[in-house]
């Protein structure tokens, strides 16, 4: 299936040029708390897209029958259904990943991703446009938080999705972990030097 | 008493919203331009949260909890839908309400408080209150008491007022420093309220009554 210019700019743009992290600056709080290890920054990336994805396909279909004045408390109702059922899979099916997630999976209901791309998006495409954009931006956003993961943990513990990655003669020979990686400081500094980089290649479409 | 006193404290310092959970991230950063505005976001912060986490509380005890309506259901699953309602409802009266009665409050608070409906800290607060409700009484984050619920509130809606008149402080100043141009604007931010927060851990250890 080929797909058309603005079906492929509504899918890739929120990868790197139009990044809901990086650039339009939403769905931080959760990005930051959940990236100590790569395997909940998975999860939730995973789950945040998923979610994005599905509610911005419900909002679309109904966004005619919505009053205006009343949409933001409909918009939340949806993406809280939403939320809770992934939490109760979550449970199900992952019961550790998400105790180590807590109360993020729940703040899923408020990351402003969500909001932001009902508001922006959905409210004025149909349901297959709106299901690119939410699956674009959330993988935008797993991207980030995969990435900020990766550096955590490889530095912060030495291992990788929990597995050790580097070997034992390092620590024998002085290698230390990196105990500051694993503070929640850090996750913002490591965010702030990302924005950094991408902001130096990507030159021509800063503000 | 004294318990109350210790979880008031914590949640400013130790378990500061912004430096220790990073709820409320994104109308932080949006809004930390200037000190003026951003105290007034976190006055509105602070007033939604006295109001939702006690009401939030009370639907914690008394409908969502285990074998509080009806015997030998648990209806906490319920809970992200109901809390976010609560919280949406009680924005809009509010809302309604300060608008009705100190037009001069609105016009300085009005522009902000439906962006706080979508709050992560309002949300979160409301969740961190449920997972704490079951704690055992002697733990220092445990919430018991209405009380309690109110002190946490408030506690949190002041640690989060605090950290953004810290950092709108700092970013006013920071406008005249030559910061390399791709870090400009977003980038440092960042990077400040990453060390913000490496200042605030040394409160971790705080612990009172």
């Amino acid at each position: 299936m080929a797909l058309s210019q603005k079906t492929k700019e509504v899918l890739l743009g929120p990868l790197n040029a139009n990044n809901p992290i990086l650039v339009q600056i939403l769905g931080i709080c959760s990005a930051l708390a959940v990236t100590v290890q790569l395997k909940p920054a998975l999860v939730m990336g995973i789950a945040v897209t998923i979610i994005v994805a599905m509610s911005n396909v419900v909002i679309s279909l109904i966004r005619n029958t919505i009053p205006m004045r009343i949409r933001i408390i409909i918009q939340l109702v949806v993406v809280a259904a939403l939320v809770t059922i992934v939490n109760e899979i979550l449970k199900a099916f992952a019961y550790d990943v998400s105790v180590q997630l807590s109360v993020y999976t729940g703040l899923i209901i408020t990351n402003c991703i969500l909001m932001g791309r009902l508001e922006a998006f959905a409210m004025s495409n149909n349901a297959w446009d709106s299901l690119l954009d939410g699956l674009g931006n959330g993988l935008g956003y797993a991207i980030i938080l995969v990435i900020v993961a990766f550096i955590r943990e490889l530095l912060g513990s030495g291992s990788l999705l929990g597995f050790q990655v580097i070997p034992q003669w390092c620590y024998d020979h002085g290698y230390v972990n990196n105990g500051m990686m694993m503070m929640p400081a850090m996750a913002l500094i490591l965010v702030g030097c990302i924005i950094w980089v991408h902001r130096s290649v990507n030159k021509e479409d800063k503000k | 008493m004294e318990h109350a006193i210790g979880l008031f404290v914590r949640s400013i310092f130790a378990d500061n919203m912004i430096f220790a959970y990073f709820l409320g991230m994104c109308s932080y950063l949006a809004v930390s331009k200037n000190v003026k505005t951003s105290a007034g976001l976190g006055v509105a912060v602070t007033f939604v949260l006295l109001v939702t986490v006690p009401v939030n509380y009370l639907l914690q005890q008394y409908v969502l909890g285990p074998d509080c309506l009806v015997e030998g259901v648990d209806l906490s699953y319920l809970s992200f839908i109901i809390f976010i309602a609560v919280i949406a409802a009680i924005v809009q009266i509010v809302e309604m309400v300060v608008e009705r009665f100190s037009p001069s409050l609105y016009a300085s608070l009005g522009i902000f408080l439906p962006l706080i409906a979508v709050n992560c800290a309002i949300m979160g607060a409301s969740l961190f209150m449920q997972q704490r409700v079951i704690l055992d009484a002697t733990d220092p984050k445990a919430i018991t008491s209405f009380g309690d619920s109110l002190m946490y509130a408030l506690g949190s809606g002041i640690g989060w007022l605090m950290a953004i008149c810290c950092l709108a402080g700092i970013r006013e100043k920071m406008e005249y420093n030559d910061v390399p141009k791709p870090l400009q604007g977003l980038g440092i931010t960042f990077i400040t309220v990453g060390l913000m927060a490496m200042a605030f851990m040394c409160f971790s250890g705080i612990n009172i009554g």
